[in-house]
């Protein structure tokens, strides 16, 4: 087994047996230990209303990304192509990209009350902003040189934005999807910690009242592999792009 | 000091922005229980911060906790970092780890530690620096690599001790790249730390405007939302402007 393969493997058996000795020392009260955990996840994965409560974040979550993706790469895109928009807009941006979101829960709850729309509405209001402003990083960091050979090579405006500048802000642009889309799951689950009936957020949330250990931890043991696998998919297909 | 066209245009958008928001507000388009106009919501503030004899008590708890957070999370960062770098084989297994750490919410595992530290400051610190630990271990190790493989060979031939190389070479040559990692740690700490707040406390911003939104108090609601956003907003700001300075200065000497 050469050492690509072998390195991860020592890492997850280093990283269970961390967590091993941290329920030997922190007791049963505070964590499960793994094989409980994995147990948990094996029972709740028998248990239809676990996968009702996956498919109702899922939902929630597709419905957040569309609509980050479709609100913050032409938003990120159009006001990255102007300099003035660009300065203007930018600091706003990174601004409410800072604001501590979870504390708009309940200007979002007023707004859009319980149930789907608010959870989606608080998956955007985590992915947007990453999105458009690695839009606009990526149009912002084009060499002014590809302009100038696009022109020289007499392109269409159409065939510029499609030959020219779409394959070399890709890279970039690809970077903000993946970690919009990652937000956006981390914004859909907050969503659901306060505005929801179902979801694997409140699922959380239920269990926390409860303090029931093992569900906490086998729930986020399934949104880490979850989120883990679709970030290694996504970056490396980034990787792939950024090779060419 | 001269104010730049940008700054002008931006200004006016976010006024225009606010009395049209405030006009929404006046003419009942939002109601009232959703929203309360926000020249209200700056009376409103300004009346929590000369009157209410909660307000300095749990601002000083939030301020303090997230300094705490934030210097725990930048010191812990650029430890790790350090010690990572210097392990590649560990770093290449460690990255996929790293780059997915921010699509989990690490607010789940708030429930265990109030569980180990009990509900109060130690908690919502650990909340804090494990939200914010990994921007900075991720900024320490992107500003090592950007260090010129010069300034090494120039450290082994006047023979610095690995730690003279840290103090002389390592620090002041990844100093406006680690820069961005201290930004990202600081607004990750106060992020984490009103979170935490929000979801269990005793004390704090985060649990005032938690408890207002349970009583159907708007004003107070309001106003402590405004009092946080402005709080990060200039913040955010400050630091974002040390930063492109760092780094003008950098391109320059270089």
């Amino acid at each position: 087994m050469n050492r690509r393969t072998l390195d991860p493997l020592l890492l997850i058996v280093a990283a269970i047996a961390l967590w091993q000795v941290l329920f030997v020392v922190a007791g049963p009260d505070a964590i499960a230990s793994p094989l409980a955990t994995l147990q948990r996840l094996i029972t709740l994965g028998q248990d239809p209303r676990f996968w009702m409560n996956a498919g109702a974040t899922l939902a929630a979550f597709g419905y957040a990304c569309v609509l980050s993706i479709a609100i913050g790469l032409p938003l990120g895109v159009a006001v990255g192509a102007h300099k003035l928009a660009r300065d203007v807009s930018e600091p706003i941006l990174s601004a409410f990209y800072s604001i501590p979101k979870i504390t708009l829960y309940p200007v979002i709850l007023l707004i859009f009350g319980l149930g789907l729309s608010a959870k989606v509405a608080f998956g955007v209001i985590h992915g947007v902003f990453p999105i458009a402003l690695f839009a606009i990083g990526a149009i912002r960091n084009l060499s002014p040189s590809l302009l100038r050979t696009a022109r020289v090579l007499h392109l269409s405006p159409r065939q510029t934005a499609t030959s020219v500048l779409a394959p070399a802000a890709l890279p970039e642009i690809l970077t903000g999807l993946r970690i919009g889309v990652s937000a956006a799951l981390l914004g859909t689950i907050i969503g659901e910690l306060f505005a929801s009936s179902q979801g694997l957020g409140f699922m959380l949330i239920r269990a926390m009242e409860n303090h029931q250990v093992a569900d906490i931890m086998a729930v986020t043991l399934f949104l880490f592999l979850i989120a883990g696998i679709a970030n290694a998919g996504l970056l490396a297909i980034e990787r792939r792009l950024q090779w060419k | 000091m001269r104010i730049s066209r940008a700054s002008l245009f931006r200004i006016a958008l976010v006024l225009l922005f606010v009395a049209a928001l405030e006009a929404l507000c006046r003419t009942g388009i939002i109601g009232c229980l959703t929203m309360i106009p926000p020249s209200e919501m700056v009376l409103a503030l300004i009346a929590i911060v000369l009157h209410a004899d909660w307000f300095w008590t749990d601002f000083a708890y939030t301020v303090r906790n997230l300094v705490a957070a934030a210097i725990a999370s930048i010191l812990l960062g650029y430890a790790l970092g350090l010690l990572i770098h210097a392990m590649p084989r560990m770093r290449r297994a460690l990255e996929p780890v790293l780059l997915s750490y921010y699509s989990v919410p690490t607010f789940v595992f708030y429930p265990l530690l109030v569980v180990v530290f009990g509900i109060g400051p130690l908690s919502l610190i650990a909340l804090g620096t494990i939200f914010a630990v990994v921007a900075m271990l991720m900024s320490t190790l992107t500003a090592i690599d950007r260090i010129p493989r010069g300034m090494f060979k120039v450290a082994r031939i006047t023979r610095l001790t690995p730690l003279q190389t840290l103090v002389h070479v390592k620090l002041p040559a990844a100093a406006p790249h680690l820069f961005t990692g201290v930004k990202l740690a600081v607004i990750y700490s106060v992020i984490g730390v009103i979170a935490g707040e929000f979801i269990i406390s005793t004390a704090g911003i985060g649990r005032r405007i938690a408890f207002a939104y349970n009583d159907f108090d708007n004003r107070t609601m309001y106003g402590m939302l405004l009092l946080v956003i402005s709080l990060v907003v200039v913040l955010n700001a400050a630091l974002q402007g040390l930063e492109n300075r760092l780094h003008r200065r950098w391109v320059r000497r270089t």
